[in-house]
């Protein structure tokens, strides 16, 4: 491999890690507070893309607008399905408040294929927003330097919400010890409406970044990004930021490079972060940032 | 008590006899498409079935059945295809001469299919069946992708993306009512022995389990390797009433629909999950309509493609919301609760005239 193509890959790999990134950290937080695979968290990416696709396109609305209308409706639809369909069941056995988020996510995208058909259209991506980079040999999207840096930006203010404000320090306390929170007045049903606005709306602006990145929307866009990106999650540590962070990035970067020096294997692309997620359940349950929790009686 | 148990067989006998008869019936007088999906519906039995098994017998939430059908359907297929319609088939990459001449009967290679999706539920389950929950799920949805993939890719075996087509076909209601009805006695007198004792405990309590002495992943082991089985057995069986296969068939969407069945059955009602089957897989013909176009008072309705899968997963979260226990909960049909109520219906008519 040549040194202009290696940095090339350096390129894409940084930005699909972002991409990784930035929904990673929906999946950990929701989990760190109610143990939940929230599978409803990849089908957000998919609505966003498409309020933002309608919003450009049919409503001819300038891209911001576009934008901040689709991340404020997803945040709003996230926080309803945990009203709807996780609520009702937060005393019920762990499995059928993943049967409900199953469905969740089969109802989204069967709505989606019916509302607007499973045929692939193509994204429109705003012009201010886009443009070619040429830096030596290697040439690249403005997108390449936006993502990364959007992503960097939001993790700073996630983690300085977590860390530092009244309902971060409440959702530390939930995802530590949900009955205890509660009888020391944490409104513990508030706590987790929050967790999943942000949640959803860090689904969101993931979602518009990647139908920039690969500008192709289609109802099931969602579902395999979202599994990666539950990957890379439990890869840094469920529950941990930084521990999402890191996992997005160590997978993106994996999996860009596992087909640059192995163009043989890339068939098995998707079936490499399957096999990275068994081997670190098998062997590092905890993730790299994670700490080991042992089952209690 | 004795005579309890004569009449329970007698009863058993009656109904067996009962249900050939209509399967003779329906074999008759039934036209091709119904007997589709009358037989599709006996696939669907055994897939709930065995879901059921692990799901609900064993409390393992494993999302890797569309895999082991994978495995299964392909087996059986590679095994039973004329050497002459693989040569024709196998035009991208030639088979692996190893395969190409080998022509099974149907019932050998339906074993067969079983016994491999068996191994590699072994194989799946001796990592994966350390994790439990939300982590097991994860894990064996992977290997169900990972399997797919995997068939996709291997050219020389399996054909790739393109698939296998003229797998020989069969469309009698017997083989695969016979099949299902005899996976229904196989996991009934299984659910009634040690082993199904030993399962139902590590539902309720894996911990308590274990204190009792229970091996929990030997049992784990053994119920996640026989629910493997018997969806290798139904993959083949798919194989064989469709005629071709191809990877894209065995996507999630299978699983889902297999959830839907055991979950509206009631986890942990075998006889549910064959009620369920039947429901659903009649509904899914029926329901077709609603992705047709229609029109109604000169008013056209473009056909919704998808439609039913909306269907779908509506019922599936108002019963995992609102009726979680589903038709049958953890009770079965059987004939203690037939002549309960019987009883019960004939006490209160003695009670009326008294």
């Amino acid at each position: 491999m040549s040194m202009d193509i290696f940095l090339q890959n350096i390129a894409n790999s940084i930005t699909l890690g972002s991409l990784y990134a930035l929904i990673a950290i929906g999946y950990t937080m929701v989990y760190g507070i109610l143990r939940l695979i929230n599978f409803a968290h990849a089908d957000l990416l998919m609505v966003a893309s498409y309020i933002a696709f309608y919003g450009i396109l049919i409503f001819t609305l300038p891209w911001y607008i576009a934008f901040a209308i689709a991340i404020i409706l997803t945040t709003l639809l996230g926080i309803g399905i945990e009203k709807a369909a996780y609520r009702p069941l937060r005393n019920a056995p762990r499995i059928s408040v993943l049967i409900s988020a199953i469905g969740v996510s089969f109802l989204l995208e069967n709505i989606g294929i019916v509302a607007i058909g499973a045929r692939p259209k193509s994204f429109p991506r705003p012009e201010e927003l886009v443009w070619n980079i040429q830096l030596g040999n290697i040439s690249f999207l403005s997108l390449t330097i936006i993502i990364p840096v959007v992503t960097l930006l939001l993790l700073v203010a996630v983690t300085l919400m977590v860390k530092k404000t009244k309902i971060g320090m409440a959702m530390r306390a939930v995802s530590r010890d949900f009955e205890t929170s509660s009888l020391m007045a944490v409104n513990v049903n508030k706590v987790i409406t929050a967790t999943f606005a942000v949640g959803s709306g860090l689904a969101a602006i993931g979602g518009l970044m990647w139908s920039m990145q690969y500008p192709q929307v289609d109802p099931l866009m969602g579902v395999f990004p979202g599994l990666k990106c539950f990957i890379a999650a439990v890869m840094g540590g469920i529950g941990s930021i930084p521990g999402a962070m890191l996992g997005g990035f160590v997978l993106g970067f994996c999996e860009v490079m596992l087909v640059g020096f192995f163009p043989g294997v890339s068939g098995y692309r998707d079936a490499f972060a399957f096999v990275i997620l068994i081997l670190i359940l098998l062997f590092r349950p905890g993730g790299i940032l994670g700490e080991n929790v042992v089952e209690k009686v | 008590m004795e005579k309890n148990k004569r009449t329970k067989n007698i009863l058993t006998i009656l109904t067996l006899i009962v249900v050939c008869g209509l399967l003779y019936w329906s074999e008759n007088n039934l036209n091709n498409f119904y007997i589709r999906v009358l037989n599709l519906a006996a696939i669907f039995a055994i897939l709930g079935l065995s879901m059921n098994l692990v799901l609900g017998f064993t409390g393992m939430f494993s999302l890797g059945h569309s895999g082991f059908m994978c495995v299964g359907a392909y087996t059986a297929a590679i095994l039973t295809m004329s050497p002459a319609s693989k040569e024709l088939i196998y035009y991208m990459v030639p088979i692996n001469p190893a395969l190409a001449q080998i022509e099974w009967p149907i019932f050998p290679a339906i074993v067969a299919a079983g016994l491999m999706a068996a191994l590699f539920g072994l194989l799946v389950g001796i990592p994966a069946l350390r994790l439990r929950d939300d982590y097991l799920a994860i894990a064996t949805l992977g290997f169900a992708e990972i399997i797919r993939i995997v068939v996709t890719n291997t050219t020389s075996i399996t054909n790739g993306s393109l698939g296998l087509k003229n797998i020989p076909s069969i469309n009698s209601i017997w083989l695969y009512w016979g099949a299902a009805i005899l996976t229904l006695i196989i996991l009934k007198r299984m659910i009634n022995s040690s082993w199904g004792f030993a399962f139902r405990a590590i539902r309720d309590n894996e911990i308590a389990a274990e204190a009792m002495g229970v091996s929990i992943f030997k049992h784990k082991l053994i119920s996640f390797t026989i629910g493997a089985f018997f969806a290798g057995i139904a993959g083949a069986l798919m194989g064989f009433l469709i005629t071709s296969v191809d990877p894209t068939m065995f996507r999630f969407l299978f699983t889902f629909q297999i959830l839907l069945i055991v979950v509206l059955g009631g986890m942990g009602s075998l006889t549910g999950s064959v009620i369920s089957a039947i429901v659903i897989t009649i509904m899914m013909e029926v329901l077709r309509f609603v992705e047709q176009p229609i029109s109604i008072l000169g008013l056209n309705i473009p056909g919704l493609s998808g439609m039913r899968m909306v269907i779908f997963s509506v019922l599936l979260l108002m019963v995992i919301l609102f009726y979680r226990q589903g038709l049958m909960g953890t009770k079965e049909f059987n004939w203690d609760w037939v002549l309960r109520k019987f009883n019960r219906i004939k006490a209160g008519r003695r009670g009326e005239t008294a």
